[in-house]
């Protein structure tokens, strides 16, 4: 065996390169065994440094693996962050953007938008629930740059979560109106019930969801700013989407959000 | 073996009665009609109204796309519910009362006035609500290894096992029956989620399905009576010492107890504690 030819930069580059290809990869984890938890996230923060150089701006942070199923399903025990960018951004009324991504799906989501900074460590649920100056309903539409989403946790992470696009509800309400664990969702693909969830799922509460991400940042020397989306995490397993599907998110409290599979 | 109609009302009510379950009865019945199956249901409920049990409502099983795909239908199912079959919140229910239990979390429906289909419509259906409880139902079926088809759910009176109601009556006016979230603990871990409309889309629909479904039958959804529409999460086996929340958005929450397998053997694990 030769040495691994991997580095955090060429991780980050390749991962880049498929997304803008729309080209998936196979397992880097099965190439370069070193990729672990810290390096994983490098090679995420590096990806971010490229997305910077060519005009990308950070809007916040999405979760990953906050349902303990999902847990489960992938052999770890907590959640992972990573990064949001303007471009990720789908405005509404707009389809799935089919022809850049590689295999998308959906997950509903409940979204924090954040009115002060939060720092860890040290970060409880309550008080990062009143860092939240409101709460909104979304649909994230993920796009793992791995072939048949066959990945590992550090795959994952280095490759932004499978990040995609995400697009926000119509409603937005103070944390404080909301029950969020019982918060629902009813997810419709051609207007078929596939699932249904409430914020319970995720990470307990989507609270412990966003004190995790700012504690899990702290950690790197990193904080949650004033004005940045948090996604919290999938509420009910991710939906492949066709094109041409049509899809229907309705929240409690926060709206009915429809998508066009494009 | 006998495959008539007595045949099969025979193994279900010797599987209550003895606790074993019954093999399933579809291989023996392969050209049966669904039309048998509830006669055979029926035969059941009749002889328990004959031995002194009442019936005090209905509830409707098969209720989401997937479960009726499960079992290669395109519309849910209908079972009895009998005051036996009632129990009382955080009243622990005694080990050995059903076979081999599930149990789901249900928004229950409490009837003011009578029902009568064909031809119910939903605004009918929620004028006839008097009041809605947050519920759990235990099903149970009294085929092995609930190795069931669609006609041995049915035969076996939807698989029903036991009903208990919350305590706290919410008109159904201020209740989101599609959207209300729910959530379901067992021994403190949460095991799932989801919304009302998990169950047809709204689980006004059941009601209206049902009322529809037995009206032709002769039959009228009374006042009184309780209708459990179906499960807003899938179903989750239980056993003796089991507790189980179910907590509904605008409808509070509701506990079952699963009593220990014997009062003995409780008391000697209390007192070696």
């Amino acid at each position: 065996m030769t040495e691994s030819s991997w580095s955090v930069e060429r991780a980050a580059r390749v991962l880049l390169d498929a997304e803008q290809d729309v080209e998936a990869q196979t397992s880097i984890v099965a190439e370069w065994d070193e990729l672990d938890l810290r390096t994983a996230y490098q090679v995420q923060d590096a990806a971010l440094e490229l997305r910077k150089e060519r005009g990308e701006v950070v809007v916040g942070v999405k979760l990953g693996v906050t349902s303990k199923a999902k847990q489960q399903q992938v052999g770890v025990d907590s959640p992972s962050t990573a990064w949001l960018t303007d471009v990720m951004v789908l405005p509404a009324g707009e389809p799935v953007p089919q022809d850049r991504m590689i295999h998308p799906r959906v997950e509903p989501e409940i979204a924090f938008v954040l009115g002060s900074r939060l720092e860890g460590p040290g970060v409880t649920a309550t008080e990062a629930l009143a860092a939240v100056k409101h709460v909104v309903g979304a649909i994230e539409v993920i796009d793992s740059r791995f072939s048949g989403y066959k990945f590992t946790m550090m795959d994952a992470i280095a490759d932004n979560n499978s990040s995609g696009y995400y697009v926000s509800g119509p409603v937005s309400v103070a944390p404080e109106q909301l029950d969020l664990s019982l918060e629902a969702v009813l997810l419709e693909v051609d207007g078929e019930i596939v699932d249904s969830a409430t914020g319970a799922a995720v990470h307990g509460h989507p609270a412990e969801a966003l004190a995790f991400a700012a504690n899990t940042l702290g950690e790197r020397g990193l904080a949650l700013e004033p004005g940045w989306v948090v996604l919290t995490g999938g509420m009910t397993d991710a939906v492949p989407v066709r094109p041409g599907a049509r899809l229907a998110a309705h929240f409690t409290s926060l709206g009915s959000i429809s998508l066009s599979g494009g | 073996m006998s495959h008539d109609l007595e045949g099969a009302v025979d193994r279900l009510l010797t599987a209550y009665r003895t606790g074993v379950p019954t093999d399933p009865l579809t291989p023996d019945y392969p050209d049966a009609s669904l039309e048998l199956a509830y006669r055979i249901q029926q035969a059941q409920v009749d002889a328990w109204v004959a031995g002194g049990d009442v019936i005090r409502g209905h509830k409707v099983g098969l209720s989401s796309k997937a479960m009726q795909r499960m079992v290669g239908v395109d519309q849910p199912d209908f079972g009895h519910l009998t005051q036996s079959m009632f129990h009382l919140e955080h009243e622990p229910i005694p080990a050995g009362t059903f076979i081999q239990p599930k149990i789901e979390p249900e928004i229950a429906f409490v009837l003011k006035e009578p029902l009568t289909g064909p031809g119910v419509t939903v605004a009918e259906a929620v004028r006839a609500i008097d009041f809605v409880l947050p519920a759990l139902e235990i099903v149970d079926s009294r085929v092995r290894d609930w190795k069931i088809g669609i006609f041995d759910t049915v035969s076996d009176n939807a698989s029903s096992g036991g009903v208990i109601l919350g305590s706290t009556p919410v008109d159904v006016r201020d209740v989101n029956l599609r959207l209300f979230g729910c959530t379901l603990h067992l021994n403190g871990d949460l095991v799932a989620t989801g919304a009302g409309g998990a169950v047809l889309g709204s689980p006004i629909n059941a009601l209206v399905w049902l009322a529809n479904t037995v009206g032709p039958l002769g039959v009228t959804l009374e006042p009184g009576h309780v209708v459990l529409p179906g499960s807003v999460t899938r179903a989750f086996p239980v056993e003796p010492g089991d507790t189980i929340v179910a907590t509904m958005g605008g409808l509070g929450s509701v506990t079952a107890v699963m009593g220990r397998a014997a009062e003995g053997q409780a008391h000697d694990e209390k007192e070696q504690a």
